[in-house]
């Protein structure tokens, strides 16, 4: 077979899975705890995203073992990377890239199916909730340990009555790699 | 009001198809969310105790849902009425469908009369958890107890639910017992439906 020429056309060794339901359900509880405990909807969504950053920040390590994928020499094949081979590899699910930025440095990652927000209807009093921001900091996270410093958020939520699932990923600045690496700043 | 105005994606949630439940994430997707789950838990709780208590009641929260979800989808909209059917739907059923396997097994208590037992070699969520030694018993099967607990509840069969460590000969690591102790009007009811 030809290499795969395209990112996200490259096979990924299989991965051990889980239903889905319990990780549904599993995930609904921690967002209703931390509605319990903290209240403030905005709250919750800090919370949910620093959650995700400390995710992020291990599951690269995961991604990169198990993904075969090659060093992406610019943003473009970056995104497409995480829309293709990184939700489909954890999530079962694939994203779609979109919506580019002219100068290269945005674009929008489009999900129409969410395993996070399945048999989820957000209460009136839960309206200000990005309920699955817990995404956007799984993205950043791995993405700076692999020196890009990204701001990710949620333009679209279908639980919020939008067509689909959007988040914006923008990418600040590529940290330089710096050998030996210094102390804390 | 719920679902006016909405587009058909986003149909009230009652109103979407169940799906068959066979859809899958990765077991590493699963085991970082759950160990964010402990984690954020621990920042809240001073003692062991209360640490299995939050994750109980966030395993009690997918109880009640899985049963719901499983009555619909798998008893056509009935749920066990008896002790032993309750529990066997617990060990077999309900498993199944969250771990991809019946438990490996269930017993019943031999002291108490009121006490089963479901035992597990090695318990999902305990698969990649190694418990620091300051932490004595703590066991995140915590949350499988709470689903359990979670399940029998809906199901109008109250009990106390816990998990514990068993150690097996000639096995480095212990499996986990769920041990499940009903309350009284349980066994009362039992009795009199003889």
């Amino acid at each position: 077979m030809a290499p795969p020429t395209r990112a996200g056309d490259y096979p990924f060794a299989p991965v051990d899975r889980v239903n889905a339901e319990l990780f549904t359900l599993t995930y609904g509880a921690i967002v209703r705890q931390l509605l319990t405990d903290f209240e403030e909807v905005e709250e919750v969504n800090k919370q949910l995203d620093t959650m995700g950053y400390n995710i992020g920040v291990r599951l690269i390590d995961d991604f990169l073992a198990k993904s075969n994928i090659t060093r992406c020499s610019e943003f473009k094949d970056t995104a497409e990377v995480i829309a293709k081979v990184g939700f489909k590899m954890f999530l079962g699910v694939s994203a779609t890239v979109s919506n580019w930025s002219a100068d290269g440095s945005e674009c929008s990652l489009i999900l129409d199916d969410n395993p996070l927000a399945d048999f989820v209807e957000l209460p009136d009093t839960c309206q200000g909730l990005f309920y699955c921001n817990i995404l956007c900091g799984v993205i950043r996270g791995a993405l700076e340990m692999v020196s890009m410093r990204t701001e990710v958020k949620f333009v679209k939520d279908m639980l919020r009555g939008d067509d689909a699932f959007e988040i914006r990923l923008k990418l600040l600045e590529q940290v330089a790699e710096e050998y030996p690496y210094k102390d804390d700043e | 009001m719920i679902g006016v105005g909405r587009s058909k994606q986003n149909l009230n949630v009652v109103d979407r198809p169940l799906g068959k439940g066979k859809t899958e994430v990765s077991l590493s997707a699963f085991a970082f969310l759950f160990s964010e789950l402990v984690q954020y838990n621990q920042t809240r709780v001073d003692n062991i105790a209360e640490l299995e208590r939050r994750l109980e009641d966030a395993g009690y929260a997918v109880g009640i849902r899985m049963l719901e979800l499983l009555c619909h989808r798998e008893k056509g909209n009935r749920r066990e009425t008896r002790l032993l059917n309750i529990l066997s739907f617990v060990h077999s059923t309900v498993w199944k469908s969250l771990f991809g396997k019946v438990a490996d097994s269930l017993e019943k208590g031999t002291e108490h009369e009121d006490e089963y037992m479901i035992s597990e070699k090695e318990l999902l969520v305990n698969r990649y958890i190694s418990v620091p030694k300051d932490m004595g018993a703590f066991n995140c099967g915590a949350f499988v107890a709470g689903v359990v607990k979670g399940v029998l509840d809906g199901a109008g069969f109250p009990a106390r639910v816990t998990a514990h460590f068993v150690a097996v000969e000639g096995q480095p690591r212990p499996r986990t017992t769920i041990l499940i102790k009903f309350s009284e009007e349980v066994l009362q009811r039992e009795a009199r439906l003889g």
